[in-house]
């Protein structure tokens, strides 16, 4: 589904700032494929989601999604089949808009074509409004409120809700229930469980939590120095602890894991 | 009191004529969160535009060149901020520095254009309803009436507009920009279109006034940007500011007011007229900077306040 090959990048290049995030790093991921990625701090995870989001160009290599190169493809063209999230609950949404106008651009990657100067119908109201209800928060009756009154978490879900509205071929999720309180991140984490396996979706999370990147998808990522130092799936990764995991990585890189947020357990 | 009818006749028809250069700014800064300095340039152009082609003997021609004329002007700003890199004040700064050339060009290079006996819409349906009985009626209000009605049905087309899959765009744009990204829709193209509705509103405004005052001169758009803006701070404070209809009435309300204030003042002499522009520019900068200033007097409070405790 997702093939990346030998991709670079370097930030700030030929200043006393010059830093390579990402060198030469391959990942293909299968139809259906949930992989978790951890690492250290500045290990290049986040930077890894922006360069397959499209935020910036990388310098080398190449990105296809489903067959088709999207190496150079801009952000805004990449997002009709690729669903994103960030740690920042704010960041997914427009404040001063209502749920449903949210819903409403969300839905725009579907209908590719259609007339720019349509309008909301009460078909997609009805179709926003049982979409919402999936959510358990009671955003269904609250459709014409600013979303800027909403709860970090009921913003976070709604995000999700948009970035799965028009099923993405691609999902990529950075820690997006970091900034969550415990009960909503875990809310938040099981919609995420639940719409991904309901529409079979292929997704790719950065996480902080090693307990969660060994039991959420199928597939365990580590990234370290711009690359990927370790990939388990499979039996091997079934029956994994995070002592093995660390282990595994101290192996791999020769130094520990250092991430000063990092969740050995919950 | 036949001249108090007259004057607030005339108030209201200025207002609800220069209420578009505010219901463009609405748009522009409001809703899409960019100060469009095109705007006074703009204003004149639509102006000299709606004139010279009125003058050509085509008034109803003139306004959708005006507005034609408004949109290109406000592509070239967008063209400059989104493409080239340009920050988009200097983009408004420099478009509109390029429009005195543009306007001196339209007026024939003059710095000023007038229609002496030409029609213009205004005249040409004062005699509409002639030998009706509503004639007096018609001949005595027509002005306003136009005026009035032009706006408020720009009002109604830019509030059906924004309520548009390409509307919610634009109004996303200005509110989040990664989320528009995300939602599959360039914020480039969604800043270049608002930018050129928005001026092509303000080239109509200046159409508008340019057929009724039935003259233009390059200093006509002066500073209306800030006047706009005031329109747009009182008309909010008037009527509210949750939900585009209510942005839209705001704007007319705000520039109906102003050019009451704006009578008021020219007849009372309760400050000399050209002091006008200094109050207008001042009241502007205290509404924008109300926010900030309470902030800071509420900062300044707390530490007068955990200054005595210390001192004791």
């Amino acid at each position: 589904m997702l093939r990346i090959d030998n991709i670079s990048k370097t930030f700030n290049p030929g200043t006393v700032n010059e830093k390579m995030v990402l060198s030469g790093l391959s990942l293909h991921l299968r139809p259906g494929d949930f992989a978790s990625i951890i690492g250290s701090n500045g290990a290049g995870k986040s930077t890894l989601l922006n360069a397959i989001a499209g935020s910036f160009i990388v310098d080398s290599g190449s990105i296809a999604l489903d067959g088709r190169d999207i190496t150079f493809d801009p952000d805004h063209r990449r997002s009709v089949v690729i669903g994103r999230l960030f740690q920042d609950p704010l960041r997914g949404t427009a404040p001063s808009m209502t749920i449903e106008e949210n819903l409403a651009l969300a839905y725009l990657r579907s209908s590719e074509g259609t007339a720019p100067f349509s309008r909301i119908r009460k078909k997609d109201k009805d179709f926003f409004a049982e979409k919402l209800k999936l959510l358990g928060m009671g955003l269904e009756d609250r459709m014409r409120q600013p979303v800027g009154l909403l709860s970090g978490g009921q913003r976070q879900a709604l995000t999700l809700l948009m970035a799965t509205l028009v099923t993405p071929k691609l999902l990529l999720l950075d820690e997006h229930t970091a900034a969550l309180d415990p009960a909503t991140a875990e809310k938040v984490l099981e919609l995420t469980r639940s719409i991904v396996a309901d529409h079979h979706i292929t997704c790719l999370m950065v996480t902080h939590n090693m307990k969660q990147a060994l039991e959420l998808g199928n597939r365990t990522l580590m990234m370290a120095g711009g690359q990927i130092v370790l990939d388990v799936s499979g039996e091997e990764r079934a029956g994994m602890t995070v002592d093995d995991l660390l282990r595994r990585f101290r192996a791999g890189t020769g130094r520990d894991l250092d991430n000063d947020r990092i969740l050995l357990s919950d | 009191m036949g001249s108090i009818l007259l004057i607030s006749q005339t108030a209201l028809e200025l207002g609800f004529q220069y209420a578009l250069v505010a219901m463009a700014l609405f748009l522009s800064y409001r809703i899409l969160d960019i100060a469009d300095l095109t705007t006074d340039g703009c204003f004149v152009l639509g102006a000299a535009v709606s004139v010279t082609v009125t003058a050509a003997g085509h008034p109803v021609l003139a306004i959708p060149a005006a507005m034609a004329a408004g949109a290109c002007a406000g592509f070239v700003t967008a063209f400059l901020q989104t493409r080239m890199g340009v920050p988009s004040i200097l983009a408004g700064i420099v478009t509109n520095t390029g429009l005195y050339t543009v306007n001196l060009m339209a007026m024939g290079w003059k710095s000023s254009a007038s229609l002496m006996k030409k029609d213009t819409l205004f005249t040409l349906s004062k005699g509409l309803l002639a030998g009706t009985p509503l004639a007096p009626f018609w001949e005595q209000w027509h002005e306003l009436i136009l005026s009035a009605a032009a706006t408020i049905l720009a009002g109604v087309l830019l509030y059906l507009f924004l309520g548009t899959r390409l509307g919610l765009s634009i109004r996303a744009t200005g509110d989040n920009r990664d989320m528009v990204r995300a939602s599959s829709v360039n914020p480039t193209f969604t800043i270049t279109v608002g930018l050129c509705v928005a001026n092509a509103l303000t080239g109509l405004s200046g159409a508008v006034v340019g057929q009724y005052q039935r003259t233009v001169d390059m200093g006509s758009g002066t500073g209306i940007v800030v006047i706009g803006l005031a329109c747009l701070i009182i008309g909010e404070t008037v009527v509210g500011r949750r939900g585009m209809g209510r942005g839209v009435i705001a704007v007319m309300v705000g520039s109906v007011i102003y050019r009451f204030i704006y009578a008021i003042v020219f007849y009372t002499k309760v400050v000399p007229v050209d002091c006008l522009k200094l109050l207008t520019a001042a009241v502007v900068a205290l509404a924008i900077a109300a926010p900030t200033i309470k902030a800071g007097a509420g900062l300044q409070k707390r530490k007068l306040a955990a200054g005595r405790k210390g001192g004791r």
